[in-house]
């Protein structure tokens, strides 16, 4: 049978590995760090059913523990050839591996808010992302740069998403509703802190996000201000001060708070860009680019090269595990009409 | 004292760390539904009073929840009580019981 490598072992790369396997085709997969899921060891719980992060982490693993699959961790893929009707693909060290096709799922990463210097992230403590947040709700630590119980958290929406000052026009999608998930589980944790969401639109687009959204209002009093925070500074006593104009009464506001949490967009990860561009299939923004994006969404330019997940466009996790699953099927029919061919 | 012709602006900046949130805490217990709005205008579009005034509730009930009582007594006399408002909000908020609600905490609160 064929062998298969996969560039990327998050969601999409483990999904498509373990059904890619179970059609008894021979997976090679590769991931850059250490340990799978590398996206998502720091999550506590996910939007939009609020399961443990943990357990999807484990069931994924699970399915890795196939007799198909090879998985190559700490191995970062710098290079991907056509070789024939094969293709070389190369890891960091120069060990190559020779397969029939390649699906690329090399993710995403997220913005660095350092990048945008005016809302503070990198020079006040009190200036964290919802990474570094989701990380303090996992091991329930939130507390604010003096390592008291923060008494109001302010999040601010959209930073280096939807702004050309960041060089990203595009919206990041899943920020909106992570947003009112941390939210919910930062009043869980501590009931009287005063919870503020300052934002551009509020995109509640998926299956019971809206639910959510109003879930926070009436059961949780999260408060909501529409506008974009233009500063931050630090006051005397560690606190952060902000600025911003609630749009919907046409005033300028501030307030000072404990913690700003900056919800960073997602951009192309960086194997993303790179392979993407030796490919040829660099899309917008660095992410790789599909055929079609209504009927050839997992294929591209390069015959036997196929793409899926948030390598290709910020997206969720159960986006991201149909378009694992949509590429093995097409990856199935490239290797079936191959096999044809060599009889 | 000379005059130079300018003076000092007054500044027009909510600050939230001054703003008195204990009448929006009260219309809270009140009125549950209020907190569910998302500030849509439909209320404001449907109004009476809107078409030919100044009188725009959802601004109104804006302050209110940013703390900016200043004037809002006097301004929500101009609602009819009809509860056309109350009809179209897609959130269900009471709007006619949260105007009832909002004049008596703020009556109460100014009679101090
Ligand atoms: C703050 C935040 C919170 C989120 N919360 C949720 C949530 O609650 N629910 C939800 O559904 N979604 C959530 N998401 C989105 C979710 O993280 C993504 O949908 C999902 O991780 C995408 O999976 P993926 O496999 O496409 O990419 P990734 O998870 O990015 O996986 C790609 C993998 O490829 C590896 N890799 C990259 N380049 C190379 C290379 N050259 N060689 C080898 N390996 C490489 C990376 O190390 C990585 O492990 C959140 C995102 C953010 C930013
Ligand atoms: S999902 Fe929401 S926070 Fe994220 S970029 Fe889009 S509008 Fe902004
Ligand atoms: S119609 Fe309802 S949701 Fe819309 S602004 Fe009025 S009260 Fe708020
Ligand atoms: S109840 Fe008052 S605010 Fe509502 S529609 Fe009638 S006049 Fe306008």
């Amino acid at each position: 049978m064929k062998k298969v490598a996969i560039i990327g072992a998050g969601p999409a790369g483990i999904e498509a590995a373990s059904i890619l396997a179970n059609q008894q085709v021979e997976v090679l997969l590769f991931e850059k760090s250490l340990n799978t899921l590398s996206n998502m060891l720091d999550k506590a719980y996910l939007f939009p059913d609020f399961s443990p992060a943990n357990d999807l982490v484990d069931k994924l693993n699970k399915k890795l523990l196939h007799q198909q699959i090879t998985l190559f961790t700490g191995t970062e893929i710098t290079d991907v050839k056509k070789d024939g009707k094969e293709w070389k693909v190369i890891d960091a060290k120069g060990m190559s591996y020779i397969v029939s096709a390649v699906l690329l799922t090399s993710g995403y990463s997220v913005f660095d808010a350092k990048r945008k210097e005016e809302l503070g992230y990198g020079i006040y403590n009190g200036v964290i992302t919802s990474i570094d947040l989701e990380k303090m709700i996992k091991y329930n630590q939130i507390e604010n740069s003096m390592g008291d119980k923060p008494k109001r958290i302010v999040f601010l929406q959209c930073v280096g998403s939807r702004d050309e000052k960041s060089g990203n026009n595009y919206c990041s999608k899943i920020c909106c509703v992570t947003a009112v998930k941390q939210a919910i589980e930062v009043k869980k944790l501590l009931p009287d802190t005063d919870v503020y969401i300052f934002y551009m639109d509020l995109r509640m687009w998926g299956q019971s996000f809206e639910e959510m959204y109003r879930e926070s209002q009436e059961k949780y009093d999260v408060s909501y201000v529409r506008g974009r925070i233009s500063e931050a500074a630090s006051t005397f006593d560690k606190k952060i001060q902000i600025k911003a104009e609630d749009t919907l009464l046409g005033v300028p506001l501030k307030m000072t708070t404990d913690l700003l949490v900056l919800m960073v967009g997602m951009e192309a990860s960086c194997g993303t860009k790179t392979l993407a561009e030796t490919l040829h299939i660099k899309g917008e923004y660095g992410f790789a680019k599909s055929l079609n994006c209504h009927l050839q969404d997992n294929e591209t330019t390069q015959q036997g090269l196929f793409i899926a997940g948030s390598c290709k466009r910020p997206m969720g996790i159960n986006e991201t595990l149909a378009d694992a699953r949509s590429a093995s099927v097409i990856i199935m029919d490239y290797i079936n009409a191959m096999q044809e061919n060599d009889k | 004292m000379s005059n130079f012709g300018f003076n000092i602006s007054n500044t027009r900046v909510i600050s939230m760390d001054e703003c008195n949130m204990g009448n929006v805490e009260r219309l809270h217990l009140e009125v549950p539904s209020f907190k569910r709005c998302i500030s849509c205008g439909a209320c404001s579009a449907t109004c009476s009073a809107h078409q030919f005034t100044d009188f725009n509730i959802r601004k109104l009930h804006n302050l209110y929840r940013r703390g900016q009582y200043a004037g809002l007594q006097e301004e929500l006399k101009a609602c009819m009580l009809c509860g056309k408002c109350t009809l179209v909000c897609p959130r269900g908020v009471n709007l006619r019981s949260m105007i009832i609600n909002m004049r008596k905490i703020l009556y109460e609160a100014n009679k101090r």
